[in-house]
């Protein structure tokens, strides 16, 4: 493979009901650092159905060139219509780095386009890079459930891919006179291949915000028990105006759904407070919540390795500690 | 029906440590398990297998100890078990190791493959998707609940929001969440059974595959370094009654500008 043939940082603007996602425009923050190391330019692909009014919005947070692919058959997401869409514009575009958000829609079309293009990709990288002396792209990931860190390289495939989660990268102060290039561009669909049919989306009632854009999460582990132990961790995320989230075990025991789990294999989160309330601080906890501003934990066992990220440790029963609390800053708030 | 359910043996990684001294990963004493999403994928075989009368074969790729993992899904229900043994497979990445699961696949006959949403020792999600492609099958990732009538199945995938319902015809491909299919356990007479039961062993050339494709060799991406990641300095400690403790954090909150 000529490598020298592959240049430009492209990004997948991943959008849902015609919304960009935040992570798409995280993505386009990074991707405007590696460009310049590299000195190339950042493009992002926006797919969907009547979706070019966002191609701005794009520009606007750092993209030099939108590719749109406004079609139809991209209406919802569906793995083989993306695919073959996205498919094409690499083969037409040649991009030397090619970038996911790794939501459940990223996790699902990289590999299939990884697959088909037979090139490398590397997933859930919390670390990207240019090397100084050599130019190439260093993708550096928690590997062994957060236990390790790999640094990770696709030398000889193109383009270089990887998948980065919601809240890893930062995004680039919008500038409403910024200019950049769109591109309407149309694949040729082969509709023959599109075997599974989307029957019906369904938004789950969320009367809270998403976990990983909350200012303060209240979260909770084994030491808080049960599910009626977290109504007490409801009542204190109501005070301080936070959310409530959970270690995994507190997931897999069937107390709190998936989409409250902090970690590894939930989200990753940096608010400005993060209360642990008897949670032990498993490495892959750690790896979902260390760069959290501030972290006060509040554990029985005073060598639970939670304390060594926190800012504040309290060696309590949060049982005791969490209703106390919830008074006392009622009467804080109230003041 | 016929079900090819691929599993993985694993580290558990809630028990790893990081050497202090060498930074290393310890792991002597860590147990091998069976991969808590791949243990979902092979319950709703097993539940297809109980109303359906499914075929289940479980397949692996690994070294010669995933046997004991083979063995426990034979106890769980499953009827034929394949381990893919060979160094050729060695250092293979995801795109490695789905083309030599896809190539071995190939070779069977089934109906639907069912694999884990990702391993707990990777999290990459991968190799499901691109065995899907090597296979040209329809892919349905994130599956937490399954309808079968007989001739289309019926899936609900988990999402960020909420779920879809998605359908397809023929043959295809799930990658199925742990926490949507509580796994059984082992019954007296399938770990007896387990025992009586080979596992068989398949190593490369076995299959027709091409070897630039297999391990190391066929793998795009490469680890050039790997670390123990450095933890934040830690805080103070206090150990304290619970009043104590409010007024703690209460000034912890306020130094912050929370309140």
């Amino acid at each position: 493979m000529d490598n020298t043939q592959y240049k430009n940082v492209f990004v997948f603007a991943e959008q849902r009901d015609g919304v960009v996602q935040s992570v798409a425009l995280e993505l386009i923050g990074k991707a405007r650092d590696l460009a310049a190391d590299l000195g190339e330019k950042v493009f992002a692909v926006l797919l969907g159905k009547g979706i070019a009014a966002s191609a701005h919005r794009l520009i606007e947070y750092g993209a030099d060139t939108v590719i749109v692919v406004d079609d139809n058959n991209l209406k919802d997401y569906i793995t083989e219509q993306y695919t073959q869409a996205m498919y094409q514009v690499v083969v037409e575009y040649k991009p030397s780095i090619l970038l996911f958000g790794a939501t459940t829609i990223g996790r699902d079309l990289a590999p299939r386009i990884a697959a088909r293009l037979g090139t490398g990709l590397t997933a859930d990288c919390t670390k990207l890079e240019i090397s100084e002396d050599t130019k190439e792209f260093q993708m550096t990931r928690p590997a062994f459930g957060g236990n390790l860190m790999a640094t990770i390289m696709c030398p000889n495939h193109r383009p270089q891919m990887s998948t980065v989660r919601p809240g890893v990268m930062q995004k680039c102060a919008p500038d409403a006179s910024r200019k950049g290039e769109i591109i309407n561009f149309a694949p040729k669909f082969d509709s023959s291949k599109f075997s599974v049919k989307l029957i019906k989306t369904v938004k789950e009632e969320k009367a809270s915000v998403d976990i990983s854009e909350a200012k303060i999460l209240v979260s909770g582990g084994r030491g808080v028990g049960c599910v009626a132990g977290f109504d007490k961790l409801r009542e204190l995320a109501k005070v301080v105006g936070g959310e409530v989230s959970s270690s995994r075990a507190m997931v897999d025991a069937g107390n709190m759904p998936h989409d409250r789990q902090v970690g590894q294999t939930g989200k990753t989160v940096r608010p400005d407070v993060y209360f642990a309330l008897g949670i032990s601080g498993a490495i892959q906890h750690l790896a979902g919540m260390e760069e959290s501003e501030c972290i006060i934990a509040v554990n029985k066992d005073k060598f639970a390795p939670i304390f060594a990220v926190a800012d504040l440790g309290i060696v309590c029963d949060l049982n005791t500690v969490v209703p106390l609390l919830t008074e006392r800053l009622k009467k804080e708030m109230a003041k | 029906m016929k079900i090819l359910v691929c599993i993985k043996q694993v580290p558990d990684t809630t028990e790893i440590r990081i050497d202090p001294v060498t930074k290393t990963l310890v792991r002597e004493g860590v147990p091998s398990i069976m991969n808590p999403d791949d243990k979902g994928g092979l319950e709703l075989a097993l539940q297809l297998k109980d109303k359906f009368g499914a075929e289940v074969t479980v397949i692996t790729m690994g070294p010669p100890q995933a046997d004991v993992m083979l063995r426990e899904a034979f106890a769980m229900g499953a009827d034929r078990a394949i381990l893919l043994t060979d160094r050729k497979f060695a250092g293979a990445d995801t795109l490695a190791t789905s083309y030599a699961l896809a190539g071995a696949a190939r070779t069977l006959d089934w109906d639907l493959i069912i694999t884990g949403r990702q391993a707990i020792d990777g999290d990459t999600a991968q190799v499901g998707p691109e065995m899907a492609e090597h296979l040209g099958l329809p892919q349905v990732s994130y599956v937490a609940g399954l309808e079968y009538d007989g001739k289309s199945f019926t899936i609900k995938k988990q999402t960020e929001d909420g779920y879809q319902i998605l359908q397809f015809e023929g043959k295809g491909l799930l990658t199925v969440l742990a926490s949507a299919f509580k796994s059984r356990y082992m019954t007296v007479g399938g770990i007896v059974d387990a025992y009586n039961k080979e596992v068989e062993i398949w190593a490369a050339d076995k299959i027709d595959f091409d070897e630039s494709r297999l391990g190391l060799k066929g793998s795009p991406t490469k680890v050039v370094k790997s670390f123990a990641k450095e933890l934040k300095q830690p805080g103070v400690i206090h150990e304290v009654d619970a009043e104590q403790a409010v007024e703690l954090i209460v000034s912890k909150l306020k130094e912050k500008h929370i309140i």
